[in-house]
C-alpha cells in the first residue's frame, strides 16, 4: 500500500459538503484546524463554528468515514477554543456562498460588531449586487446566519454573521 | 468541581430551555426565529461548558440531566416561568447584561481551556446582546416593561458574584438592592426539571442516541 499523504487526505476532505449548507466543503469552511499522520492513523482537529451547530456529530462522522476510505484509522478531536472565526472562510468557499445566494460574512473587526454597522448599507446583496439591503433579523435558519432584504432586487437573502 | 463554570451552564441550560418556550408561539414570525435561534446557542453554551467540566472522557449528558433538581446551580433568574413579552424581553436583556459582564472576566481565566471558551460564547453572545439591545431601545419607555424590568432586578444581581454586581448596576443604569441570591430556587423549577429530563428518565440505561 502506497503511504497516505497529508496532501492526500487534505484533498479528500475538500470533497466533503457541510452538511447544512453543501455548496461549501468542510475545508472552504476553515473547521479543520490540522490533519497530522501518525503511522495508520490520522488525527484531524475539527473547530465549531457556533457551540449550538447541530452539524457538528454530522461533520465529524463524515471525517471518520473519509479516512476509513483511505485505509486509515481516524482520530477526531472537537475543539471548542477560539481559533474558529468567519475570517476563516477561505476565498473559494466564499465565492461558492455567493453563488448560492449567501452573501459571505464581512471581515471581523477589533470590537464585537455593533447595532449601527449591521444596520449600515453595506451589505451586498448576492443576487444583484445592491447595497440598499436592511436587516430583516439578527437571526435566521441557522445560528450561522441573519436575514437581510434587499430593497432593489426584492429579494430576502441569508447574510452569514460574522464571528 | 468548578462551581462558577457549574453555575454558568446550568444558567445557560436553563435559559435555553425557558427562551425555547417560544418556539412556534412568539407574538411575531421573526421573534420565533430569533428565540428559537437564541436557545440553540444558549444550551450548546452549557453543553460545551459540561463538556470541559466533565472532561474528555466524562458524559456531559450525565452532568446536565441526572442531577436532582435541588442539585443544580442555576440562578433563579434563568429559572422563572415568564408568560408575557415583557417579562421575557425584561429577562433577555438583564441576563445578557449580567452574562456578558461574567464571561468577560472568564475571558481572561489563568486556564486556557476556560479562557478559549469563553471567548468563542461571547463571540455568540455578541448577537443575543444586540438582539436584547433592539428591544431595549424600542420598548424602554413603556410602563408594563419598566414594571418588568423593576420586578426582574434583584433575580438579574443574583445572577452574579457580589463582586460584579455593581458593574451590573451602572450598565443597566439602576440601584442595587438585596438579590435574590443562587443556591435557593424557585417554585418553578421542579416542572420545568420533570419535562427537561423526562426522556433521559424515560430510556432504558444504556440506550443510545
Amino acid at each position: 500500500m502506497v503511504a497516505l499523504s497529508a496532501r492526500r487526505v487534505w484533498e479528500a476532505l475538500e470533497e466533503i459538503p457541510d452538511p447544512e449548507i453543501p455548496v461549501v466543503s468542510l475545508v472552504d469552511l476553515g473547521v479543520i484546524r490540522s490533519v497530522e499522520l501518525r503511522g495508520e492513523r490520522v488525527r484531524i482537529e475539527l473547530t465549531p463554528t457556533f457551540l449550538g451547530c447541530p452539524a457538528l456529530d454530522a461533520m465529524k462522522r463524515a471525517l471518520e468515514r473519509t479516512i476509513a476510505e483511505l485505509g486509515a484509522q481516524p482520530e477526531v478531536e472537537v475543539v471548542t477554543d477560539d481559533s474558529w472565526s468567519t475570517d476563516r472562510i477561505t476565498p473559494a468557499g466564499r465565492e461558492k456562498l455567493r453563488a448560492a445566494g449567501f452573501a459571505p460574512p464581512a471581515p471581523r473587526q477589533a470590537s464585537a460588531p455593533r447595532l449601527v454597522q449591521l444596520q449600515a448599507k453595506v451589505f451586498r446583496c448576492p443576487y444583484c449586487g445592491s447595497t440598499e439591503t436592511r436587516l430583516e433579523n439578527l437571526f435566521g435558519p441557522t445560528p450561522c446566519r441573519s436575514l437581510r432584504y434587499c430593497e432593489r432586487c426584492r429579494q430576502p437573502f441569508e447574510q452569514f454573521k460574522t464571528i | 468541581m468548578n462551581e462558577q463554570l457549574l453555575a454558568l451552564a446550568d444558567d445557560e441550560l436553563i435559559v435555553g430551555w425557558r427562551d425555547s418556550e417560544w418556539t412556534g408561539i412568539a407574538p411575531l414570525l421573526e421573534e420565533d426565529v430569533a428565540f428559537s435561534s437564541i436557545a440553540q446557542n444558549e444550551i450548546g453554551h452549557a453543553r460545551a461548558v459540561y463538556e470541559l467540566l466533565v472532561g474528555s472522557d466524562g458524559d456531559a449528558d450525565a452532568l446536565a440531566f441526572d442531577r436532582e433538581p435541588e442539585a443544580y446551580r442555576s440562578a433563579p433568574l434563568v429559572e422563572l416561568h415568564l408568560l408575557d413579552w415583557a417579562h421575557t424581553i425584561a429577562r433577555r436583556w438583564l441576563y445578557e447584561l449580567a452574562d456578558e459582564i461574567r464571561i468577560t472576566a472568564l475571558k481572561d481565566d489563568p486556564e486556557p481551556g476556560i479562557a478559549g471558551l469563553a471567548a468563542k460564547i461571547d463571540r455568540e453572545e455578541a448577537y443575543h446582546r444586540l438582539h436584547a439591545e433592539l428591544w431595549h431601545e424600542r420598548l424602554r419607555d413603556e410602563p408594563r416593561f419598566r414594571r418588568a424590568v423593576e420586578e426582574l432586578w434583584p433575580y438579574a444581581l443574583g445572577v452574579l458574584p457580589a463582586e460584579l454586581r455593581g458593574e451590573l448596576a451602572r450598565r443597566a443604569g439602576l440601584a442595587e438592592v438585596a438579590p435574590v441570591e443562587r443556591g435557593t430556587h424557585t417554585a418553578e423549577l421542579a416542572a420545568l426539571w420533570e419535562e427537561m429530563t423526562m426522556v433521559r428518565r424515560s430510556a432504558p440505561a444504556g440506550a443510545r442516541w
